[in-house]
């Protein structure tokens, strides 16, 4: 019995956990189904955004403030990468766009740095970090509220996305860039508001991750756990992100625990990778990966 | 700008409504598409570009609603007048705030969005209220009721003719004054091109929409249209009022199939029957 309790612990701290990956491979592929381009800036955003919410706060604001200060930046910067860079690529082959992503992920990163220095900050949102018992099974209070606020986030951005016009629109531009300047939605709109929202999603991984680690340069990597995510459950799909942070959280900490002795552990750190190429081998448009359509 | 053409002004209600004089097209910065076009479409009227696979047809439509650009072509000579006003500065979205709306080759719905969501995207250019988008739906399920059927399906799951109704529909929610229709018949049954061309029909006599019908099927589109022009590899070898074309010869034997030599093309037409047409 407890051999079982402790498996259901292991899962469970594993999927609490993922749903972080789940949130930055979100950015990624909102950023990726709108516009094609893989943007590898996304983990630097994650940085930027913990930076300045934390560079507004212990300029004296309640968090509260230090949310909307940031968010009104994060949506300047999806206008400016729009304005001045994207704009004019258009037409340019997807390889270029990404350098281009590459060149912003620099530059935010030294951006980010140059405003708010690069000595960790603390970064205390009052969640509480204790062990928590359900029934036989200890969690972490901590994942299980970033995990609520993850699926908070989530379910928000599903409504959005059906019931808005402009959660529409980029529906549509994500299936038809054609068909959408046809009836004259125009592109720039719908990047900005694309950007805005991994921008936003950026900020809510940035605050997760930052208050768990300290806000420190460490954290923009988190986007690489999003890669083996994205492969997963394809780059293509909102579900295939989320569903692909649960299974590379909950494996990797299965594989740590239960098969980490054999090879003297570190299994964490490589393992996702790993899965990911196994998938990659047997169903290389990931779980999830855009369905074609093809009627019959 | 050539052909400086008498940019009247959107109020005067004389002038054609779409007018493209000699307009010139290069792809990728050297291919050579359209060699000095010139077409125009009256207000109310039904105008039909005709023309074999690869003549042109699409690539003027396109070179109207501003969308080459995202295919790497580019209007390199001539103008567009659309309601009085010159459009090179214009991008598709303004022109189609001011009612000139495409409906790609080919359908292009948004396959994972449903009928309805299609549709209501149509209205994306609108700035207007709910109650006024949701009589503008209705009036679009009227036109194509199978669509009022339909609307909670995936586009990407809908028949061939469906999806065309979908995207005609589509540019209806946007009050077109215009719509560049290219190709509506592509792998359509005849039953259901008829149907097509009917709603057409009607919605040019009950909308006033005008319409710019591009189509390879030139018996079908001649008889739904007032006046055609003929392209041939990027250039315009006939137009006419859509009845004398119907029964010109040329157009009988090359376009209509009906002569004894097969489809060929005005190229291959005798020297002298081609002089003649130069001529007359
Ligand atoms: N994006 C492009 N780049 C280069 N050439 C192109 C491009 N699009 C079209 N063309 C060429 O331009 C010519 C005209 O094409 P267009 O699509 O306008 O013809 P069409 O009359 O619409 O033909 P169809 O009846 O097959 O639709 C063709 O020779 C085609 O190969
Ligand atoms: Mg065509």
């Amino acid at each position: 019995m407890d051999e079982l309790y402790f498996f259901l612990e292991v899962l469970i701290g594993g999927l609490l956990s993922g749903t972080l990956y789940s949130l930055v491979a979100l950015g990624f592929v909102l950023i990726y189904k709108a516009s094609g381009i893989f943007n590898f800036a996304q983990g630097t955003m994650v940085l930027f955004a913990a930076l300045t919410f934390v560079g507004v706060l212990e300029l004296g604001a309640p968090a509260l403030l230090a949310a909307v200060v940031t968010l009104a930046v994060m949506v300047v910067l999806a206008f400016a990468v729009e304005r001045f860079i994207f704009r004019h690529m258009v037409n340019q082959p997807q390889v270029i766009l990404f350098m281009a992503t590459i060149g912003l992920a620099y530059f935010l990163e030294g951006l980010g740095q140059t405003i708010w220095g690069t000595e960790v900050h603390v970064l205390d949102l009052g969640i509480p970090d204790r062990g928590l018992w359900l029934g036989p099974i200890l969690v972490s209070q901590f994942d299980l509220v970033a995990a609520a606020v993850v699926a908070l986030l989530v379910a928000g951005l599903g409504v959005f996305f059906r019931t808005t016009t402009m959660g529409r629109a980029l529906r549509g531009v994500a299936d038809d860039h054609q068909a959408a300047l046809s009836i004259g939605i125009p592109l720039h709109h719908v990047w900005v508001a694309v950007w805005s929202v991994a921008g936003f999603v950026a900020l809510v991984a940035g605050l997760v991750w930052g208050s768990k680690l300290g806000v420190q340069f460490s954290i923009s990597l988190v986007a690489l756990k999003a890669i083996p995510v994205m492969i997963i459950g394809g780059f293509t799909s909102i579900p295939g992100a989320i569903v692909g942070g649960l299974i590379v959280g909950a494996s990797e900490k299965l594989a740590e625990v239960y098969l980490g002795p054999f090879v003297g552990g570190g299994l964490e750190n490589w393992f996702p990778y790993m899965l990911a190429m196994l998938v990659l081998m047997v169903r290389p448009e990931g779980i999830f990966g855009e369905k074609i359509i093809e009627r019959v | 700008m050539t052909d400086a053409t008498t940019a009247t002004g959107p109020d005067d209600a004389s002038g054609p409504l779409l007018s493209a004089n000699n307009i010139e097209v290069v792809y990728n910065r050297v291919i050579l598409v359209l060699k000095g076009v010139s077409l125009s479409v009256p207000r109310g009227g039904i105008t039909a570009l005709l023309g074999a696979n690869g003549a042109g047809k699409t690539t003027t439509l396109k070179a109207i609603s501003h969308i080459l650009k995202g295919e790497r072509g580019e209007v390199t000579r001539g103008s567009i007048v659309y309601d009085g006003t010159e459009t090179e500065s214009l991008t598709p979205s303004d022109l189609v705030r001011k009612g000139l709306v495409q409906v790609m080759e080919g359908r292009h719905c948004f396959e994972h969005l449903t009928v309805e969501e299609n549709l209501l995207l149509g209205a994306y250019t609108r700035s207007e209220s709910r109650a006024e988008r949701r009589e503008q739906l209705d009036k679009t399920y009227a036109y194509f009721p199978r669509l009022r059927d339909r609307r909670h399906t995936q586009a990407g799951y809908i028949s061939g003719g469906e999806q065309q109704m979908t995207a005609i529909g589509r540019a209806l929610m946007a009050r077109p004054r215009m719509i560049l229709l290219d190709e509506p018949s592509m792998g359509l049954a005849p039953q259901l091109l008829a149907e097509i061309f009917g709603i057409v029909d009607r919605l040019n006599r009950e909308e006033k929409v005008s319409f710019l019908l591009a189509e390879q099927n030139t018996h079908a589109a001649l008889k739904h249209s007032d006046y055609g022009y003929i392209l041939e590899n990027g250039r315009v070898v006939m137009e006419g009022a859509s009845e004398q074309l119907t029964e010109n010869s040329d157009v009988k034997e090359f376009y209509l199939g009906l002569g004894e030599s097969g489809r060929r093309g005005f190229r291959d037409a005798k020297h002298y029957r081609r002089r003649k047409r130069w001529l007359s």
